[in-house]
């Protein structure tokens, strides 16, 4: 059962081969028994998710069930779930029991789903590491000493521990991609606006974007049908027919172009990397693909734009976070404004205080014009570039990130270093296309590197087919991790 | 030195929307605390705004009636600022690109007319609200004001007095009502002015520094705290001082206006657009249905009553104070269908802004609620054309209409308040009254007018009132013949 | 564009964070590392570029003028740090 995949399990609850209660239990055992080991859960509620596995039953009981109804999936502890608690992987929203269901919880109850529980996360999904979570890091399962990548770091470990069958997770530089490429799980960042950021605790507005984590492109697709939908509630959730996301998956892949940016395979990647990266797309080749060389001259500025961007809508973001209304606020202050200050000071950890003193320095008078306005339209220079190199090509490759897991603390004292981590996950975002990463090897230390794969708006199911073929012809994502196998 | 004061002023007029600008909750006045702010007025972590196309119309709607440009394109930027009540920490409202750019507004001052020009009018979200009185050392916050649409309406500061300033305040307030795009309640807050004030030499083309009285809620405190502040200004000037940029507050208790001591931190507000929010598009068919259904603008009624109907510009800007005053005027006349337009008119202005504002007034009504109708106005009217009925008696008729005694002319039978017109009946009282008054005959006789008028009274008070005082006139004189 | 000890000092004043002499130096390090990063941007002209404000090239979709909400501030208030007679609580506030 462990090893199932989400078509599998939801055959088998169909069939009644296993029951929805059963399988809840045996997932919150394992979790249970693993949790000290990879920290990959902040929230675990076993008797309101075994109530929803019960309902779940009685609902295929009924004839009455969708693909999903009675599954266990884990969801990134950013997503408001009413009666969860939802952290952010913050002190300041330690206690914050969220009155209302974000519209994606909304849809995945309306499937039937089962929350089984909120996974870990750097802080307000700031990081690349985990490390910057307030409830401790998750630890990698494929080595427990090496981070999960970030923020969405305890969706990935919790699916590479097979701790969960599937995630969320929301992506604004890489927060599905690269943790998934850490962790050697497949992950998908949709387009801008595929998803509805209601009830999403907001991180950087016009880059933030939710999405699914699994073990194969498959279950993504499952997942992305239930995600993927229009929000009145979003002003920028897009209405569109809706779509199967598992409709072209087994399409074959003879002629498709793959582009490779000759800035994403330059310096600062690890050998390894690059050669599992090679073999991956040698085996694209095999499959009927082929390759050609495209640019994207502004990329080299995505990491300088979005440190920009990110940190100014940060910084308003969090303002929210005053200790008025909910969540924390410091017990010893003298007037209003020192209960700002120690409320904040304390509530907040340090890499969340360094962006808002980012976000809040770009925007300040005098800096606005040569920080925000000059970073939207360097946005606007690579998102054009990717316009461009879509003409010459279908889907665009390159590795997920620069390195494998890097051990923890190895790159907490330079933020910059860390930033870094996401020098290729980031322009996506910046551009508003969909991007993901799937297994596509290990390094030495077996460690898993991750492919990522960009296509241009709206070509998900596209993606999809092209992650699907690569997985049916290799056992990448089969791979388990200590901690899975355990 | 003589002074000149310079005003701009800035005001806010509550959108009269059903919903809030970026929520669906209520925005109805006098609710429980916080009953009436939702997720997204109390701002959970989140959840996101959308803007109602109700608050967007009327700022179409403003924008069209002060011959302002429409913006076809406008954006929402965000103001970061921390404040109990702003549960965001920041506010959505037009920064750079605001809905309406300029436009006029045309006041009148005494005898002189002017032209008050606009700067800008942007959407906004208002704050909530803090209570300051109940809690020992503590602030109350009540939210349920959080996120009601507002339109901000800026004017350049053109404005050179208190009562200019005032005047201009009316003219608005009139015209928000008038394309009902706010209630105009200004004590629930739903029209409140700020003022920036600053004085310079007479003469000077330089403007002086600035400071700005907030939160002005009555057209009399608009007037006694720019005049306050202004005289404030002139006298530290005289005395040496200088003026600093600054948000005063005004204290209608003492009269006096003083500074506030929060510091919005050097007025830093780190505007950006909003990335929750596109950019508001505003196509041709939206503003052509805006422009068909807009009402007929005070100006245009006003020249309209004057020009085509004769009225003096007193009679006419008083009926168009309002647009129900405006309406009803137009439904009197309407019911009346009289054979001389302007007379009618004439009658009927006055009546309104007459007898009927002061009854109303007396019964501390609004016209809305009065217990005449239009209709039953014109009916009365009718029967004061046609002469049945003196001033005087239409009074009485009226006072019964008033108090629901039934229709004109049954008030007019059961008080037998038909004017007398016949000249047998005049006639007799006349000679009654001659004879019961000899002293005031001969008075009258020997050459004094004012017993002339007292013999009138006599035969008005014999006939109750009823006959017909021209008529009267006429027979007592040929009765008496001339002095 | 060189980032000061005051820059950092008013900055963590407008956002109302408490940061003490020692740490502003040591975040003042940090994010001169970061604004080197971002220092990259002068290397390229933008004149004429229109700025990227939304992933996508869309125009407000707008919500009907219709009531949607009921009172719910019980609820929301059980999660409230201080509340009084149905208002939030704060240090009071001098204007």
């Amino acid at each position: 059962m462990i090893e199932s995949s989400l078509k599998e399990l939801s055959r088998n609850l169909a069939e009644k081969e296993i029951s929805s209660v059963e399988l809840t239990r045996a997932y919150l055992d394992r979790i249970a028994s693993r949790i000290a080991t990879v920290n990959a859960l902040i929230t675990v509620d076993p008797d309101t998710s075994l109530a929803q596995a019960q309902a779940a039953d009685e609902r295929i009981a009924r004839g009455e069930a969708q693909p999903l109804t009675g599954i266990p999936i884990a969801h990134k502890d950013l997503w408001c779930a009413k009666g969860w608690r939802t952290t952010c992987g913050s002190r300041m929203l330690e206690n914050f029991v969220s009155p209302y269901d974000a519209h994606v919880i909304e849809r995945f109850n309306n499937e039937g789903a089962v929350i089984l529980g909120k996974t870990n996360m750097d802080e307000f999904a700031m990081g690349s590491s985990n490390e910057n979570s307030y409830f401790g890091c998750a630890r990698n399962p494929w080595n427990t000493d090496r981070v999960t990548g970030g923020s969405s770091g305890g969706s990935a470990a919790a699916v590479a521990a097979a701790l969960a069958p599937a995630a969320t997770g929301t992506d604004t530089g890489g927060s599905i991609r690269q943790p998934a490429a850490l962790c050697g799980v497949s992950g998908l960042k949709p387009t801008y606006g595929r998803v509805s950021r209601y009830g999403m605790i907001a991180f950087a507005s016009s880059l933030d974007q939710g999405g699914p984590m699994a073990r194969n492109a498959e279950d993504l697709a499952l997942l992305l049908d239930v995600m993927v939908g229009f929000d009145a509630r979003d002003s920028t959730s897009l209405e569109r027919p809706a779509e199967a996301f598992t409709r072209l998956l087994d399409e074959p892949l003879s002629g498709l172009r793959i582009g490779l940016p000759k800035e994403y395979f330059g310096e600062g990647m690890s050998t390894e990397v690059r050669s599992t990266v090679e073999a991956g797309l040698a085996e694209y080749r095999k499959l009927g693909a082929t390759t050609v060389d495209i640019e994207l001259p502004a990329s080299d500025l995505s990491i300088a734009a979005y440190y920009v961007i990110a940190p100014a809508e940060a910084s308003s973001n969090l303002s929210r976070y005053d200790g008025v209304r909910y969540g924390f606020r410091a017990e010893e202050y003298d007037d209003l404004l020192d209960m700002y200050c120690k409320t904040r000071s304390q509530g907040f950890g340090t890499e969340v205080k360094r962006r808002i003193l980012i976000g809040t320095y770009v925007l300040s008078h005098g800096y606005y014009d040569a920080y925000y306005l000059k970073a939207q339209r360097i946005r606007r220079l690579i998102a054009q570039d990717f316009t461009k190199a879509f003409e010459h090509c279908d889907m665009i490759m390159s590795p997920t990130s620069p390195t494998t897991a890097f051990e923890i603390g190895a790159k907490t004292a330079d933020p910059a270093q860390m930033y870094l981590s996401d020098i290729y996950t980031i322009a996506a975002n910046l551009a508003g296309l969909p991007g993901m990463s799937i297994p596509c090897g290990f390094d030495a230390a077996g460690l898993p590197v991750g492919l990522q794969i960009i296509g241009n708006y709206f070509c998900e199911a596209k993606m999809l087919n092209v992650a699907h073929r690569y997985q049916q012809h290799t056992d990448w994502h089969l791979k388990r991790s200590p901690v899975a196998s355990s | 030195m003589d002074w000149e004061i310079v005003i701009g002023l800035e005001t806010h007029a509550q959108l009269s929307t059903e919903s809030k600008i970026f929520s669906g909750a209520s925005t109805n006045f006098g609710a429980l605390p916080n009953t009436q702010a939702c997720e997204v007025d109390i701002a959970l972590p989140g959840v996101l705004p959308v803007l109602n196309i109700g608050a967007v119309d009327r700022a179409i709607r403003f924008g069209i009636a002060v011959g302002a440009e429409v913006n076809r394109r406008s954006i929402f930027a965000r103001k970061n600022y921390f404040y109990p009540d702003l549960p965001k920490g920041y506010q959505i409202s037009q920064y750079e690109i605001p809905i309406v750019l300029g436009g006029q507004v045309n006041i009148r001052v005494g005898d002189s007319e002017k032209t008050v020009n606009l700067t800008r009018a942007h959407l906004e979200e208002d704050a909530g609200k803090s209570l300051h009185e109940n809690f020992r050392d503590m602030t109350g916050i009540d939210l349920n004001r959080a996120g009601t649409p507002l339109l901000e309406i800026v004017t350049e500061p053109d404005m050179r007095s208190a009562q200019e300033a005032v005047e201009y305040a009316k003219t608005l307030h009139t015209l928000v009502r008038w394309i009902d795009i706010c209630d105009g309640n200004m004590q629930e807050g739903s029209f409140r002015c700020d003022a920036n004030v600053s004085v310079r030499p007479k003469g000077s083309t330089q403007l002086g520094t600035r400071r700005e009285i907030k939160n002005l809620n009555s057209f009399r405190f608009l007037q006694r705290a720019i005049e306050f502040e202004a005289k404030w200004q002139i006298e530290t000037l005289e005395d040496g001082g200088s003026i600093t940029q600054a948000t005063v507050l005004f204290d209608p208790e003492t009269g006096e206006t003083r500074q506030m001591r929060t510091k919005e931190d050097a007025h830093d507000y780190r505007y950006f657009p909003d990335p929750d929010l596109l950019p508001l598009e505003i196509d041709n068919d939206w503003l052509q249905r805006a422009r068909a259904t807009l009402p007929e603008l005070p100006g245009a009624r006003q020249a309209r009553y004057q020009t085509d109907l004769g009225l003096s510009r007193q009679d006419a800007s008083l009926l168009v104070a309002s647009r129900e005053t405006a309406d009803y005027f137009d439904a009197t006349l309407a019911a009346l269908d009289p054979a001389d337009d302007a007379g009618a008119a004439k009658l009927a202005a006055n009546w309104i802004n007459g007898e009927l504002a002061a009854a109303l007034n007396r019964a501390e009504l609004e016209l809305n609620q009065s217990p005449v109708s239009a209709q039953a106005l014109a009916a009365l009217l009718a029967r004061v054309l046609d002469i049945t009925l003196s001033s005087k008696l239409a009074r009485e008729v009226f006072e019964g209409i008033w108090k629901g005694e039934g229709s004109v002319d049954e008030i007019i039978e059961k008080r037998g308040l038909r004017q007398i017109s016949d000249s047998g009946q005049i006639e007799k009282i006349v000679v009654e009254v001659i004879a019961a008054n000899s002293q005031q005959v001969a008075d009258y006789q020997g050459g004094k007018q004012k017993a002339f008028n007292s013999l009138v009274g006599q035969v008005m008070k014999a006939s109750k009132g009823k006959a017909n005082p021209a008529q009267v006139n006429e027979i007592l004189k040929q009765k008496l013949g001339n002095p | 564009m060189s980032l000061s000890l005051d820059d950092v000092k008013r900055a963590a004043s407008l956002a109302r964070l408490e940061i003490g002499d020692a740490e502003s130096q040591r975040i003042l390090d940090q994010l001169s590392g970061v604004f080197e990063l971002i220092a990259k941007m002068e290397s390229v002209d933008t004149d004429g570029i229109e700025p990227m404000a939304h992933a996508q090239d869309m125009m407000a979709r707008l919500r009907q003028d219709v009531v949607t909400e009921s009172d719910k501030h019980e609820l929301f208030q059980s999660i409230a740090p201080a509340v009084d007679a149905d208002l939030y609580l704060v240090p009071k506030v001098i204007e």
